[in-house]
């Protein structure tokens, strides 16, 4: 059986420096996989190549057994493949029933899109008493159940998850994670990075360590988080 | 008739012409951040697509009646087409490109689009007659004309159509989101090369409006028609708030307005009696704008730059 998404050999370069240097890895239907790592390792690069808002400039992206370099950004969350970018990018001066709305922007489903953000407002309840409230007026916690909802509104194979603690509030950091772990379990299959290597990899199937755009070490979530190169580099031990 | 109500008439009247051009550059920059210098050609273009019909494709003799709403589909072929083909063969390769070279493209367009016509359109190097609609009507102590019927009706249609379409519409909607987050829009699904080139279609529409109701109340166009009333129309988008397409209505209209009064009213003021009449008219809209631009730079209904983070 082939994995729902395969990376191989993806090299991205903005003009003439390379930010990813050819990495390869899969992600199968139901699992967690995240790609740790500092600032600047190429992990938010990969992700938006992956939504083709980057080109590549080599390597092959296989997502549900078709080829995606070269496909427009737009096109491709059609195939399945939904991002929830780094910095939450909701649309300020919308409400957040309107963002959520525009997550299934393709779709034709009328009465399932309501459903669906019946089921966005019961995964977040605070986004169901501020549904017309403009979206910018939310603290960032917030936003980002929004654009985790948004996200989500779009039915996808693969989510795409950039960050999704970056700048939070440790009790709005745990409820981001238990809401990932929550998605997991009911099978939803998520491409997760974080900088926060203990959060991301404490509930990852699998995780990939990047490095100024190579990935040096590979393992199940497990594995890494007891792996000491790792423990030191990432986990702040001595 | 140089009473109160009848100069905030024609202040309005003015004024809904500016509001509609004035869309043209605000929906632009809502979307791609470029003034669009050449939309005062778009306009002037428009003209000259109406006149064409007019004197080269409807029989002598045919109604006014009949003969404008065919004008009015002849001038937005026109301005909707060199719209569109802007965006597409002078713009959409700059973006990305520092702000600077659209702009200048933009400039050299408006010149080249200028040129074309004085040199390519037959007479057009002098002022051509444009058919007019100058039957009066007296509405209490207003007098206004066919012309100016056209115009405050195509206004108000167009405003509450385009209100309509970009707040309830499924495009409308991914008109706001790609205004405010372009590679977001894309994550969505929306084709955001798609949603720019309605926004110079839409732009395109309401100046060739605008130029049929030029034509039909002032009775002649001519090439470098474009320059000053794009100029004026960018006055009131930017005094609206560029980018609100209520902005650029409100502010078409307060130019207007503001135009007109000063010009019949400020040499009544002990003073300045060399200051007033029509030839001071300019002066005091862009008098305007520099106040604007000083005391309330994001315009009168402008959003407040923050909100875009």
């Amino acid at each position: 059986m082939t994995a729902l998404l395969e990376v191989e050999d993806l090299r991205v370069a903005y003009g003439k420096i390379e930010a990813v240097k050819g990495i390869s890895f899969k992600v199968e239907a139901g699992q967690v996989v995240t790609l740790i790592g500092t600032n600047g390792a190429g992990k938010t690069t990969t992700l938006r190549t992956l939504s083709g808002l980057l080109k590549p400039s080599a390597g092959k992206i296989m997502f549900d057994g078709k080829p995606l370099t070269g496909v427009a950004a737009h096109k491709i969350v059609a195939l399945g493949l939904a991002h929830s970018p780094e910095g939450r990018h909701i649309f300020p001066r919308l409400t957040i029933e309107e963002n959520l709305q525009l997550g299934a922007f393709l779709r034709k489903d009328k009465e399932a899109i309501e459903k669906d953000i019946q089921r966005a407002y019961d995964l977040f309840p605070i986004l169901g008493e501020r549904r017309r409230q403009a979206a910018g007026t939310l603290s960032g916690g917030e936003q980002q159940m929004l654009a985790m909802g948004r996200a989500l509104m779009s039915q996808p194979k693969l989510l795409m998850l950039d960050e999704p603690s970056m700048g939070l509030s440790p009790i709005m950091m745990q409820k981001i994670m238990s809401t990932i772990v929550e998605l997991k379990s009911q099978g939803t299959t998520i491409l997760l990075v974080e900088q926060n290597a203990q959060a991301a990899l404490s509930l990852a199937d699998h995780g990939h360590v990047m490095e100024v755009g190579n990935i040096v070490l590979s393992g199940t979530g497990q594995d890494l988080l007891h792996d000491e190169s790792v423990r030191k580099a990432y986990l702040g031990e001595d | 008739m140089n009473t109160l109500p009848q100069q905030l008439a024609n202040g309005l009247l003015l004024g809904s012409m500016y509001g509609l051009i004035a869309i043209g550059y605000t929906m632009v920059y809502g979307i791609v951040q470029l003034i669009n210098f050449a939309h005062g050609e778009i306009f002037m273009t428009g003209a000259f697509g109406a006149l064409t019909v007019y004197l080269y494709i409807l029989p002598d003799g045919t109604p006014m009646a009949a003969a404008v709403p065919l004008m009015l589909v002849g001038g937005a072929i026109v301005s909707v087409l060199i719209a569109v083909g802007a965006e597409r063969f002078a713009y959409r390769p700059l973006r990305g490109a520092p702000r600077l070279a659209p702009l200048i493209t933009a400039i050299g367009l408006s010149l080249a689009l200028q040129e074309a016509v004085r040199n390519f359109y037959p007479n057009a190097d002098k002022a051509l007659a444009f058919p007019g609609l100058d039957t009066t009507h007296d509405i209490g102590s207003i007098t206004i004309k066919d012309a100016d019927i056209f115009l405050i009706v195509s206004a108000i249609i167009c405003m509450s159509a385009l209100a309509w379409f970009v707040r309830k519409s499924r495009t409308g909607r991914a008109m706001q989101a790609t205004a405010q987050d372009p590679d977001t829009a894309q994550l969505m699904g929306i084709d955001t090369n798609r949603i720019i080139v309605i926004a110079f279609a839409i732009g395109g529409f309401f100046a060739a409006v605008a130029a049929l109701a030029f034509g039909l109340k002032y009775g002649s166009i001519d090439y470098r028609m474009g320059f000053l009333m794009g100029l004026k129309a960018f006055t009131a988008a930017v005094l609206g708030g560029i980018g609100n397409i209520y902005g650029a209505m409100l502010g078409g209209v307060v130019l207007g307005i503001a135009e007109t009064l000063a010009s019949a009213y400020i040499n009544n003021i002990p003073g300045m009696q060399q200051l007033g009449g029509q030839s001071w008219a300019n002066v005091w809209a862009f008098v305007l704008l520099i106040l604007v631009l000083l005391f309330r730079p994001q315009g009168l209904l402008g959003e407040r730059v923050a909100d875009r983070a």
